[in-house]
């Protein structure tokens, strides 16, 4: 099924939840709602799933506008955070109520959620009431109440967030397998940049309740079009720092009392910053510790996680993060060079919060 | 200096006088509630118990002699003891059942699923027959069903051609249950409200999206989940309603004609308290009410072996995140 959102918008009361979004999700689609807390992606779910009636805007299935539709008429499934486990009821009876409210026959429902079980791996916890259930089993049994109508829309809202560490990585692979072999069009709504970038096809992130990007997550981690997108998605997250743009023989440059730098002709910008100063983005990735860098630094803070330290370089006045071996074995106060690898630099204007490379 | 070297020394092995400090601490806080209970619950209990094994009585008082069991005798003999009964049956089945819970059940249901301003003025409206003198609210219930051609029943009927009637005679259990239901109804309606409120907002989403409208939301997510309190409720209420008297006291005073209106609690008042002078059967009046005590007992250990009270005590059913 098709979602189109158009100009969807909601108040509660004075506060603006989400604020003109447009989105479109194709047939079959994976899309992750991202962003921080409060930014709206969970409220926008919520109207997708039709619990929330929009202030203004249409949410439209396949191109008809659904927003009169009841929840119950919408010919979706949802899978929530809490998994939302009826207590009082068995595995067997949580996975076959909304069969049940369709009044479906009892031989077709008994062979529908043992097919679910099946799949989900949760057979022989059909007798089990959710309390008796581990985290991992309680989110296969909401996935298998989820899908066993076998919806047109799956809803995620941060399913795997109550998870341990190790489950959600396991339960991520999963549900992405899943997804991709029903084919089901989907939205997730996480906080979790890692989840979208690993699980979605396409990541809307959105703060403030506006949209800030939409894209597959490649594009989103390499040409991020708003600062915030920079600044979001990423970890570390992109360094950002401000500098002065000016232009010498054709070329443009970047400089700062404690800095100078170049920016290739690859990089030059394709619009004209509305003042001087522009903010300066490169990913930890791209600053490397060598001896044949040209920037003198000082290491100001060593973080180590492993494999990779993250080290935090102090030029000056700008402190700059990168990922290194960790067997380097960098110290607190150690006199480094670094370089910068300027052909994958990230310029934004500090007024619109735009980049000045891509449109 | 010196209790910091009183309490190093208590650490290897305490003193007699701390062991009797520590060991003594929960019956000393616990010593208020208990003495309240013993002057308040219990030797009221064994007064009346005693009490009913006397003749005392107004006439008697110079010389109270023990009788025995004669008081409880002269109650199975006598021919209103079933009636009384019946009554009093009748009256707790029919309040708690349509009232304290169904109407409890119907209004916290509907001011919940309303707009949340409108609910909650709703029932802060119902709570005032119960902050009300319970006089006064007798007395707006007499006004309200005042004989024909009077009374706001009456002249609210009448154009729908039902004939003016003395409402309070022509259908006194109506009046009484009524009476009594609103203002009982007002428990229920707070606890369920809060149980109903508490139901994470989760489930209630699911249920949709599973399909469910908004009477099976109601069938099979929020009476199951706030089953607990209902039973509460039902089981207190029974215990409060066994021992009420005093709307039908105010509205029938058990009337009207023979005891068509008396409930066992009343009749203990009435024999007990307000007989005619002369005729105050203190003894007698004990022994009813010592019944009445009893009845209380048994439906209190029944209720809480069906509905396994200590569960209910022991973790909160409905289940947080």
């Amino acid at each position: 099924m098709e979602v189109q959102l158009e100009n969807l918008t909601k108040y509660f009361g004075k506060v603006l939840a989400v604020d003109n979004l447009n989105l479109e999700i194709k047939d079959g689609e994976f899309v992750a709602l991202l962003g921080p807390s409060g930014c709206g992606k969970t409220t926008t779910l919520l109207m997708v799933a039709g619990i929330y009636k929009p202030t203004k805007g249409y949410v439209k299935f396949n191109g008809q506008a659904v927003n009169h539709l009841l929840p119950k008429d919408r010919d979706i499934g949802m899978v929530f955070q809490s998994y939302a486990l009826y207590p009082h009821m068995t595995v067997y009876e949580n996975l076959t109520f909304p069969l049940k409210l369709k009044k479906v026959p009892a031989e077709e429902m008994r062979r529908k959620a043992q097919r679910i079980a099946d799949m989900l791996g949760i057979g022989e916890l059909m007798d089990r009431k959710p309390g008796q259930l581990s985290g991992g089993q309680q989110q296969r049994v909401a996935l298998g109440r989820a899908l066993i109508k076998e919806p047109k829309l799956l809803l995620f809202d941060e399913p795997l967030s109550n998870l341990d560490a190790r489950l959600r990585l396991a339960m991520r692979g999963e549900i992405k397998r899943l997804q991709m072999s029903l084919g089901i069009t989907s939205i997730y709504v996480t906080h979790d940049q890692v989840e979208a970038m690993t699980m979605a096809d396409r990541i809307a992130v959105l703060n403030k309740g506006q949209l800030q990007a939409y894209a597959p997550p490649e594009e989103l981690y390499d040409r991020p079009r708003t600062l915030f997108v920079a600044g979001f998605i990423g970890n570390p997250p992109m360094n950002l720092f401000e500098m002065e743009l000016y232009q010498e023989d054709d070329h443009y440059k970047l400089r700062h009392p404690d800095l100078s730098l170049a920016i290739p002709d690859s990089r030059k910008p394709r619009r004209q910053p509305s003042g001087r100063r522009v903010i300066v983005g490169l990913r930890p990735e791209d600053i490397s510790i060598g001896p044949e860098g040209e920037i003198e630094s000082e290491i100001y803070m060593v973080e180590p996680l492993g494999r990779d330290d993250i080290i935090t370089c102090k030029i000056g006045e700008i402190k700059v993060q990168t990922v290194v071996d960790s067997r380097l074995g960098y110290r607190i106060g150690d006199k480094v060079r670094i370089s910068f690898n300027m052909e994958k630099v990230q310029l934004y204007d500090p007024q619109t919060e735009l980049s000045l490379l891509w449109a | 200096m010196a209790t910091e070297a009183a309490i190093y020394k208590a650490v290897p092995r305490p003193s007699l006088w701390e062991r009797i400090r520590t060991s003594s601490a929960p019956w000393v806080f616990m010593a208020p509630a208990t003495v309240m209970i013993f002057l308040f619950f219990f030797l009221p209990v064994v007064l009346t118990i005693y009490i009913s094994m006397t003749n005392m009585s107004v006439a008697t008082f110079g010389k109270v002699v023990f009788i025995g069991l004669q008081n409880y005798i002269r109650m199975l003999k006598s021919r209103w003891t079933v009636k009384i009964l019946t009554n009093t049956g009748f009256y707790v089945l029919t309040t708690l059942s349509c009232f304290n819970v169904g109407l409890a059940l119907i209004l916290s249901l509907l001011t919940t699923h309303i707009n949340e301003r409108v609910g909650t003025l709703f029932r802060t409206l119902w709570l005032l027959p119960r902050i009300t003198p319970s006089v006064i609210y007798a007395l707006l219930w007499i006004w309200v069903t005042a004989d024909a051609p009077y009374g706001i029943v009456n002249q609210f009927l009448s154009p729908f051609g039902i004939e003016p009637r003395n409402w309070m005679n022509a259908q006194p259990w109506l009046v009484v249950i009524m009476a009594n239901g609103f203002v009982g109804a007002s428990f229920g309606m707070i606890i369920f409200t809060s149980a109903i409120k508490s139901i994470p907002e989760d489930y209630i989403r699911a249920a949709m999206v599973d399909g469910a409208s908004t009477l099976q939301r109601i069938r099979y997510v929020i009476l199951p989940m706030i089953r607990w309190p209902i039973l509460f409720v039902l089981t207190y209420q029974t215990l409060s309603l066994l021992t009420s008297f005093e709307y039908i006291l105010l509205l029938t005073d058990g009337g009207p004609g023979f005891y068509r209106t008396e409930v066992w609690a009343l009749h203990a008042y009435h024999r007990a308290l307000s007989n005619y002078f002369g005729n105050v059967q203190f003894g007698y009046g004990a022994a009813l009410a010592a019944v009445l005590v009893v009845i209380g007992i048994i439906a209190s250990i029944l209720y809480l072996r069906v509905f396994r009270f200590n569960e209910l005590v022991a973790e909160p059913k409905i289940e947080a995140l």
